[in-house]
């Protein structure tokens, strides 16, 4: 550049103009192309907006600040894989609002935890984590287990979720409420819930209460992490980002 | 308080500048950093003894760590700067503040009311569980307001100068409050679900926030803790030690040369994850380079001292701002090394980083605040000096004993767990399962939670010492003659 330092000493808005064209070219490199180029999402099949209850349930793992402690990002070294199983893609979390890769693991990586305890399990260590695991250092969640969940204004909700992207459609807008009771109650026909949201897990997942809870929520986000893709029939090439 | 009287006491020097604001922000940064320290010393007891969140919604480690990240960073360190900068830019452009007094005190008035709206949110469990930007929209949406305020006191002061030359404390100070805005307003875009609630959905998801995070995250260390803390030590350090700024050009050179590389790091948090794998070498290509801007600082700084080491026997303010900037020195070699991904594939996920960062914030960002403190109280309320010089002194070995029990237990802890967590035993299985690594951090979490009662012991100290500086009373020891004042 031809301009001398002194110039820039003496012209405070030449210099906020400078500053700020330096220092936003890294965030322009780094940051645009993960929009236009297609293969950082892998093209796997499977993954899907969460359903009303899952939406819920990790609002509550949000609010609870549970990123501080437990990871979702398996890496892709042996001991991970081998621990938590296989490495976490990009498309897992492509509608996560925000990401919860975390940064830190106090506790174990939570990235596949789905299906890996029962129900009843997830139930008791969140009520009190060390009567399960005895060396565990997690805080206890009895008030969960007790207290109703509010989803009034689920329906707002997704809508909120489709306003910055997430693909709802209107029939599952329109259909939140059911949908989410549906979920929660064994003995609905899970047929709609399951067509619109294919994989979910039915069941009453807090079984110490008979209203629906913010344990059933938690605990059916807990119960579907890392299982909505098939990876035993996919080919390797589909995962290449 | 008789301090309503020491707030606005003083003849001398200038009545021109606005400083009744500075006072202000000077107890308030002191306030905050005891508040930061003791709940990290509550957090810290609470993974040696998990009990002592009382089964309590309130109290889990999830919900204050927030607390405690926020009361630190934004809470002590973001007053801290507030005021500083407000000194800074008068004295170094001979100006009153753009806006006066009114401005000022909305700038330090309204991020204060800002800081309490989000750490009462946390406790509720309001946040947005992007770290380092847990606030959710309302909170964000006054941040702006203000941040934007505290840019156009800023900027109109130095515009109306008397000096020449803007002062490279002042390049610091603005590109910290520029880049700052940027990264705020991009990385926290969301929609309420309603507007009169307080949850919202980002506008990023998965991968895409993953990078816009760090790109926040990284850089709300890179000019919230960094350039703007440099700003502090290119003026307080060279005011402390009556020495001009060591090398000019050095400063240019780094100063250019850091706020371009910073922005590249983020990924470095991001390493073996679903980022793609460009994105990640870009970051850990930058962030070694970092290294030489930041020592560039770090030499800028020391150097100053050439011709008056001295002084730190005898000033231990001085020798605060100091070993603030070895601190740097280390945390920004410790950086780099991290950011290489064979290094950070053992450090990742474990107390390492979070050692390394306390290594940052406590050795680095307080030890400049408190180097500065001890150097602006007098001048601010117009004391001959501290009440008590032993008490800096005691204050200086405390918290360091705190930060080397603090950091070398994150060490070991960090790079032990991260062994256990690829250990494999002779059959070819995993050695330790999870939970075994888990009990085996209890030790060095109680070191860790000592060297936090050290550090906050030191932080009470300087509180006391700094009350008594504020009261005016003759200092304990020195029987200096003091100059009368009208009060």
């Amino acid at each position: 550049m031809f301009i001398r330092h002194a110039t820039i000493e003496k012209n405070v808005i030449l210099m906020v103009v400078l500053t700020l064209i330096t220092v936003s070219i890294g965030g322009l490199v780094q940051i645009i192309p993960l929009f236009t180029i297609e293969s950082t999402i892998e093209r796997v099949d499977g993954v899907r907006p969460y359903t009303p209850l899952e939406v819920l349930g990790r609002n509550i793992y949000i609010r609870e600040g549970c990123y501080l402690c437990h990871s979702q990002q398996i890496r892709p070294f042996k001991d991970e894989v081998e621990r938590y199983g296989h490495y976490s893609l990009a498309a897992e979390s492509m509608y996560d609002k925000p990401f919860q890769w975390g940064s830190k693991r106090t506790g174990p990586d939570l990235a596949r935890v789905g299906g890996r305890y029962s129900n009843d399990w997830h139930v008791a260590h969140m009520i009190s984590p060390r009567a399960v695991v005895p060396e565990s250092v997690m805080p206890a969640y009895p008030f969960l287990a007790t207290r109703k969940l509010e989803f009034d204004d689920i329906a707002q909700h997704l809508k909120a979720l489709r306003a910055v992207g997430t693909p709802y459609t209107d029939e599952m807008i329109s259909n939140a409420r059911a949908d989410l009771e549906a979920q929660v109650n064994p003995d609905a026909d899970p047929t709609a819930l399951e067509k619109r949201y294919p994989r979910a897990v039915v069941g009453k997942f807090n079984g110490e209460s008979a209203e629906i809870t913010e344990l059933d929520a938690l605990v059916a986000y807990l119960q579907m992490l890392g299982t909505l893709v098939r990876f035993g029939d996919l080919p390797p090439d589909r995962l290449r980002q | 308080m008789s301090s309503n009287t020491a707030l606005s006491a003083g003849p001398s020097p200038a009545p021109r500048y606005v400083e009744d604001v500075i006072r202000a922000a000077v107890i308030l940064t002191m306030f905050w950093g005891i508040a930061a320290f003791t709940v990290g010393v509550v957090i810290a007891a609470q993974l040696v003894w998990p009990q002592l969140s009382f089964d309590s919604e309130y109290l889990t480690f999830g919900r204050l760590r927030p607390l405690h990240t926020s009361a630190a960073v934004f809470a002590f360190g973001g007053t801290a700067l507030i005021g500083t900068a407000f000194h800074v830019v008068q004295r170094t452009c001979r100006a009153r503040l753009f806006g006066g007094a009114p401005l000022g005190w909305f700038v330090l008035l309204g991020y204060q009311f800002f800081i309490v709206i989000a750490a009462t949110g946390y406790l509720l469990g309001i946040t947005q569980s992007k770290e380092y930007a847990e606030p959710e929209w309302y909170a964000d949406l006054w941040l702006t307001i203000v941040w934007v305020a505290y840019l156009i006191a800023y900027l109109g002061t130095v515009l109306k100068r008397e000096e020449p030359h803007i002062y490279v404390a002042n390049w610091f100070y603005l590109a910290f409050i520029i880049t700052i805005a940027m990264l705020h307003i991009v990385n926290n875009l969301a929609m309420p679900v309603s507007v009169v609630g307080t949850k919202s959905y980002g506008a990023w998801s998965g991968v895409q926030d993953a990078m816009i995070q760090w790109w926040y995250g990284h850089n709300a260390v890179g000019f919230f803790l960094t350039a703007a803390f440099l700003g502090m030590m290119y003026y307080y350090i060279p005011k402390a030690a009556n020495r001009p700024v060591y090398s000019y050009r050095l400063s240019i050179v780094h100063f250019w040369s850091l706020v371009f590389m910073y922005i590249w790091a983020g990924p470095h948090h991001l390493h073996y994850t679903s980022l793609p794998d460009w994105a990640q070498t870009l970051g850990m290509v930058f962030s070694v380079m970092l290294w030489m801007p930041s020592w560039g600082g770090m030499i800028n700084g020391l150097m100053t001292l050439s011709g008056a080491w001295d002084k730190l026997r005898t000033d231990p303010g001085l020798r605060f701002s100091v070993t603030a900037v070895g601190f740097y020195g280390m945390a920004t070699f410790e950086g780099p090394v991290m950011s290489i991904k064979a290094v950070n594939s053992l450090s990742h996920y474990t107390d390492w980083t979070i050692g390394h960062v306390h290594s940052g914030a406590l050795g680095w960002v307080a030890f400049i605040v408190f180097g500065t403190m001890y150097y602006l109280v007098p001048k601010m309320w117009n004391r001959p000096a501290m009440w008590s010089t032993r008490l800096i002194g005691w204050h200086y070995w405390i918290a360091t004993i705190g930060i080397v029990l603090y950091i070398t237990a994150m060490w070991v802890s960090g790079i032990m767990q991260g062994l256990m967590w690829r250990a494999y035993d002779e059959l070819g299985f995993l050695q330790y399962s999870f939970v075994e690594t888990v009990a085996a951090m209890k030790p060095f979490y109680a070191i860790r939670l000592l060297g936090g009662l050290f550090f906050l012991s030191g932080g009470l100290i300087m509180a006391y010492n700094m009350w008594r500086t504020i009261r005016g009373e003759p200092e304990v020891a020195a029987a200096r003659p003091r100059p009368a004042l009208a009060a």
